[in-house]
Parts: C-alpha cells; sequence; structure tokens
C-alpha cells in the first residue's frame, strides 16, 4: 500500500533543479511523479522513480540532502467527486493530509499522499477497500 | 577656540611626553599589586626603575583579552575590593566574560574623559543631552551619562530601543544632543520621517555622538543630511572604560586619543613591532590613570594609524584614523561585539547540521545585518514543519548568545565553498 518517494531539499538557487534532474537522468532514472513546494527560503522536491533506492544511493553521492520517505498511492475513479469522496473517509477517521499529488492515466486518477498518522490511513484503507497501486505496479504503468 | 581643559589638551607634546612617563611608573607600580601582573613582571623580570624614556614602553609586556578572560573576575584588581565602587563586564557567554573594575575615582576621571569629548564637539551644559545606549553593563549607557552630568547636560537617559519613544523624548523635551550608534541613527531618522517629523525642521537636535559600530565617512554625511546635525565619531572600549578613549573634534578629521589617560602605540600585529604614524597596525593601548584595574599594553585587535601632522583645532593630543577593521575576526554588530566561534558552538549543537557555515555582514537599509548560512547534515527530513522549527530554534539560540537576531539559510550540503587551509567563515560586505 506504501510507495517509496524520493524527497531532496532544494536551496533556492538558480539551477539548482535542473542540476538533479540531470544527475537523475543521466544515470538512467525515470521520473513517474514529482512536485516542488517551497518556502521564501528552501523547497523540497519531491519524486516517485523507478528504482528509488538506486536514486537515493545516487544523490547522496554527489552531495544533496535526499531521503526515502514512504508515501500511500490510492487509484480513484478520475470524475467528479472521487477525490471529494476519499478524502472524507479521511477527515472521517481524524486523519490530516500533509502533503498531496496526482496524475491520471487512462481515466484513473492515482493519489500519492501522506497524512499525519499512516497506521491509521492503511486502516482507512483496507476498511473501505480503497483501490492503491504498489510500487511494482507504479513503475511498470 | 573653546577647551574643556586648555592646559592638557594643548600641552605641548615634551611636556605631555614627560607627564606620560611619570603616569606610567606610578601605573606600574600599581600594577604590581594585582595578582596577574605581579606574576607576569616578575616573569618577565619587569621593574619599574627600567622604565626611564616612553621608548621603555616596549620592555614591557602585552596584556590581551585572554588574560582578561582567565583572570577573571578579579585577577587584574589593583586596590582591595572594598575600593571598588563599580564592575562593568562584557556580555558574552562563550568563555569567561571580561571585568573592568573602577574605584570612585577612577569613574571621577572617566567622567571627565567624557565630557572632555563632548566639550569639545561644541556640547555645552545648556545642551539637553539624549543617551540612547543601553544602560547596564554596556558601558555606552553609563559613560556617557556621568559624563553628560559633568559637563552640566540636562540629560535623557533614554536607553535603547524603542523608536517612537526616543522621538517623542526628542521633540517634548527639546534634546539637542544625541549619542547613538550610527545604523539607528539613520532608522531613527526614518521613522521620524514616515511620521511625518522632519528632524532638521521639527527637533531642536544640532550635534550627535556616533560610535560602537565602525561607519563610513559616507554615513556619517548621510546622518548629518537626514537628520540636520554634526555627528561626531567617538571611540570607546569597555577594557578601556568605555566611551571617551578618543572622539574627532569640530575639524572631524581623525580622532584625538587623550594622551593624559593612555599611552597609544600602533603596532604590526604579526611582528608585534611598532609601525611608523600613517602605516595601519593594531591599537595597543595603556591606562596611565587608572588605579582599580590599570592595563599595560592592551592588544585592542582594533586596526588604525595615529594620523601624521598637528589638528588644526590646536589639541596636541594624537589621532587616530577611522578604524579599518579588526586583527581577529570580532565583528561589531548594532554596538554588540561577536566572535564567529560563538555562532559556530551554537550551530554544532544542532546534529541536522553540517559543519560548514558561512556568516555574511551586510548593509541593508542602512542597518548592518548579518545572515548566517549553514549547510545540513545527512538526517535529513521531508517535513517543511520540522525544518521551519529547526529554522526558528537555531535562531532562538543564537539571539541568547548573540544578543541581535541574525537571519539564518539551510543550505544544501556541500553548497558553500569548500573550507581549505584556513577556513573563512566571514564575508563582512559593510563599506568601512
Amino acid at each position: 500500500m506504501t510507495i517509496n518517494q524520493i524527497s531532496v531539499f532544494l536551496e533556492n538557487k538558480y539551477g539548482k533543479l535542473s542540476e538533479i534532474l540531470a544527475l537523475l537522468g543521466k544515470e538512467n532514472i525515470r521520473i513517474i511523479a514529482a512536485t516542488v513546494a517551497d518556502t521564501s527560503e528552501f523547497g523540497i522536491l519531491r519524486i516517485i522513480v523507478n528504482d528509488a533506492n538506486k536514486a537515493c544511493r545516487l544523490l547522496k553521492e554527489n552531495n544533496v540532502n535526499a531521503n526515502l520517505t514512504d508515501v500511500l498511492a490510492i487509484i480513484t475513479e478520475s470524475a467528479a467527486g472521487t477525490f471529494a469522496a476519499t478524502f472524507a473517509l479521511f477527515t472521517k477517521a481524524g486523519i490530516s493530509i500533509e502533503y498531496m499529488y496526482c496524475f491520471s492515466v487512462r481515466e484513473k486518477s492515482i493519489l500519492i499522499l501522506r497524512t499525519n498518522n499512516k497506521e491509521s490511513a492503511l486502516e482507512v484503507i483496507r476498511r473501505h477497500n480503497l483501490e492503491y497501486i504498489t510500487e511494482n505496479d507504479l513503475i511498470n504503468l | 577656540m573653546e577647551y574643556w581643559q586648555e592646559e592638557i589638551e594643548t600641552m605641548s607634546r615634551d611636556r605631555l611626553e614627560a607627564l606620560q612617563l611619570s603616569q606610567l611608573k606610578q601605573t606600574l607600580t600599581a600594577a604590581k599589586n594585582s595578582p596577574f601582573y605581579a606574576k607576569v613582571f616578575a616573569e618577565k623580570g619587569v621593574s619599574v626603575d627600567d622604565i626611564k624614556s616612553s621608548n621603555d614602553l616596549q620592555k614591557l609586556p602585552f596584556t590581551t583579552k585572554d588574560d582578561l578572560r582567565d583572570n577573571y573576575p578579579y585577577g587584574l584588581a589593583c586596590i582591595p575590593l572594598k575600593d571598588c565602587v563599580r564592575l562593568h563586564s562584557s556580555s558574552g557567554t562563550t568563555g569567561n566574560p571580561t571585568v573592568v573594575l573602577h574605584s570612585a575615582k577612577d569613574l571621577e576621571a572617566w567622567a571627565n574623559q567624557v565630557a572632555r569629548c563632548m566639550y569639545m564637539v561644541g556640547i555645552r551644559n545648556t545642551d539637553i543631552f539624549q543617551n540612547t545606549s543601553g544602560y547596564g553593563m554596556f558601558t555606552g549607557g553609563l559613560g556617557f551619562q556621568y559624563g553628560a552630568e559633568k559637563l552640566g547636560c540636562l540629560t535623557v537617559p533614554a536607553a535603547a530601543g524603542n523608536s517612537k519613544r526616543q522621538i517623542k523624548f526628542i521633540t517634548d523635551f527639546g534634546t539637542t544632543c544625541l549619542h547613538i550608534i550610527p545604523s539607528y541613527a539613520t532608522r531613527l531618522a526614518e521613522v521620524m520621517y514616515a511620521e511625518g517629523i522632519d528632524p532638521c525642521r521639527d527637533t531642536k537636535l544640532h550635534t550627535i555622538c556616533i560610535g560602537a559600530e565602525p561607519h563610513s565617512e559616507e554615513q556619517r554625511q548621510r546622518i548629518e543630511q537626514l537628520l540636520g546635525v554634526k555627528a561626531y565619531n567617538c571611540f570607546g572600549m569597555s577594557e578601556m572604560n568605555g566611551p571617551g578613549v578618543a572622539f574627532e573634534c569640530k575639524e572631524q578629521n581623525g580622532l584625538h586619543i587623550w594622551e593624559d589617560y593612555t599611552i597609544v602605540e600602533i603596532i604590526n600585529p604579526e611582528t608585534l613591532e611598532p609601525v611608523p604614524d600613517g602605516v595601519i597596525g593594531e591599537l595597543v593601548l595603556t591606562t596611565i590613570n587608572r588605579e582599580a584595574m590599570p592595563l599595560v599594553r592592551y592588544r585592542t585587535r582594533d586596526l588604525t594609524c595615529i594620523l601624521p601632522g598637528v589638528c588644526k583645532c590646536g589639541r596636541t593630543h594624537k589621532r587616530l584614523a577611522r578604524f579599518k577593521g579588526r586583527s581577529d575576526d570580532m565583528l561589531i554588530i548594532k554596538g554588540v561585539n561577536i566572535f564567529p566561534i560563538q555562532i559556530e558552538k551554537i550551530l554544532m549543537q544542532f546534529g541536522e547540521l553540517g559543519s560548514n557555515y558561512l556568516i555574511t555582514v551586510e548593509t541593508v537599509d542602512n542597518s548592518d545585518e548579518m545572515l548566517i548560512e549553514v549547510e545540513l547534515s545527512d538526517l535529513f527530513t521531508d517535513d517543511y514543519s520540522v525544518l521551519q522549527s529547526l529554522t526558528k530554534n537555531i535562531v532562538h539560540q543564537l539571539k541568547d548568545e548573540l544578543l541581535i537576531t541574525p537571519r539564518l539559510k539551510l543550505v544544501g550540503k556541500g553548497s558553500l565553498p569548500v573550507q581549505e587551509g584556513k577556513a573563512v567563515r566571514v564575508k563582512d560586505l559593510r563599506k568601512l
């Protein structure tokens, strides 16, 4: 139910993101999903890749502050109201969403999300039989 | 031309040097009463009888800030504590602070020294003098207070901060003179203009004493224009009492250092040999009229030179050039002395941080700002709030230590210049 996401500390500095992406590209790391969040002082790049362990090792070897975080990957129909219905279940269970990003593939939406309580979130997924995707399936999409 | 003490201020060099020699001998005799100098003089074989001319000063050992720290708090006291009436201590918490002791006679002499400076720049007993220095351990507070009272000014001990209150005092009380740090002078002027007060038109300010912070000639002129005043550079340091050590006269060309109070030397900080007038070196001062805690050849670490030639004002006491920096890594920001090691000690307490950091000091909107960039260690978190509260926590601890609030920027590992050999931790971009 959980998949590995790489988080990278990004200085607010011209060319920094390009530099990191180029590094990954050169080593044949394919990026499946990505998001960048920023504050005034720094940003965090979050990516799902085809080989998280390799990518993380690679970044660290190149002196980039990075780590692996496990996040949830839930599948919904790409239709009006589906996100709302899913999130209502988490809200009802007292779970907060720390961050979320999503992408759509063939009428399906894949939600990558991190909550403040992983165990409770997994329980919600099991109890309501929410569709999710494994890391292996995600990589082979 | 008017002088506070004409005879002393315009004394011939010969007479002044003779006076210095006799006071130096008295000082050395008194200094032996302190545990510290008793030991040092015995070790170095210093005898007062060996001092026959001012050149013999070079036979004496130097005193450093570390000596003051190592002999904290009373190791340099030359008279019994019952005869001391005040002490001032530095604020740092890194290692031992320094302590300077004063007898009643010392305080009287210090007040006279400050009064002499103030009189020199045209401040009179008809003036209303507002002191914006912090009171307490910071010598700019009480030092100017007693000097201004000695001179007979109506003094307003406003102390530091709260610009609106300062402005209210200036306008309500008809303040004519200020003692203020240069960056705060520009700040105060800005607040006045923002409040619709034109200091040139709506206040009676005419003379201000600016010091405790390095500043450029351009900054002085700016302050003079903004406030419609004459601004005079003053130099002091807590080890040498505080304010009043050296002060500009109306010529605004160098700071007269009162040679009946201190013997001034400029040395090459590497070879420790004296340098000629006009050559920049480290200022070394010997107190010659202090009884509680005289200091012999104290290495101030401030870099300056003696201006050659005589001053048009008629005073014979030597003039120091505007200060050029430090021979150690101490930074002076908003009147506060900061050593990079203080910052390093705080940063190194955080496991989330790496060991590479860079301190940048620059002038932003006429105010000195400190930016500390520090690399993260491997312990990286995905969580923003963790990074933000980490930043906040570090800044909080730095503020407690430094007494000023720096800006902190977390940067990625390897993004600061790699330090080879002697690490360059400080970039001072202020124009001096």
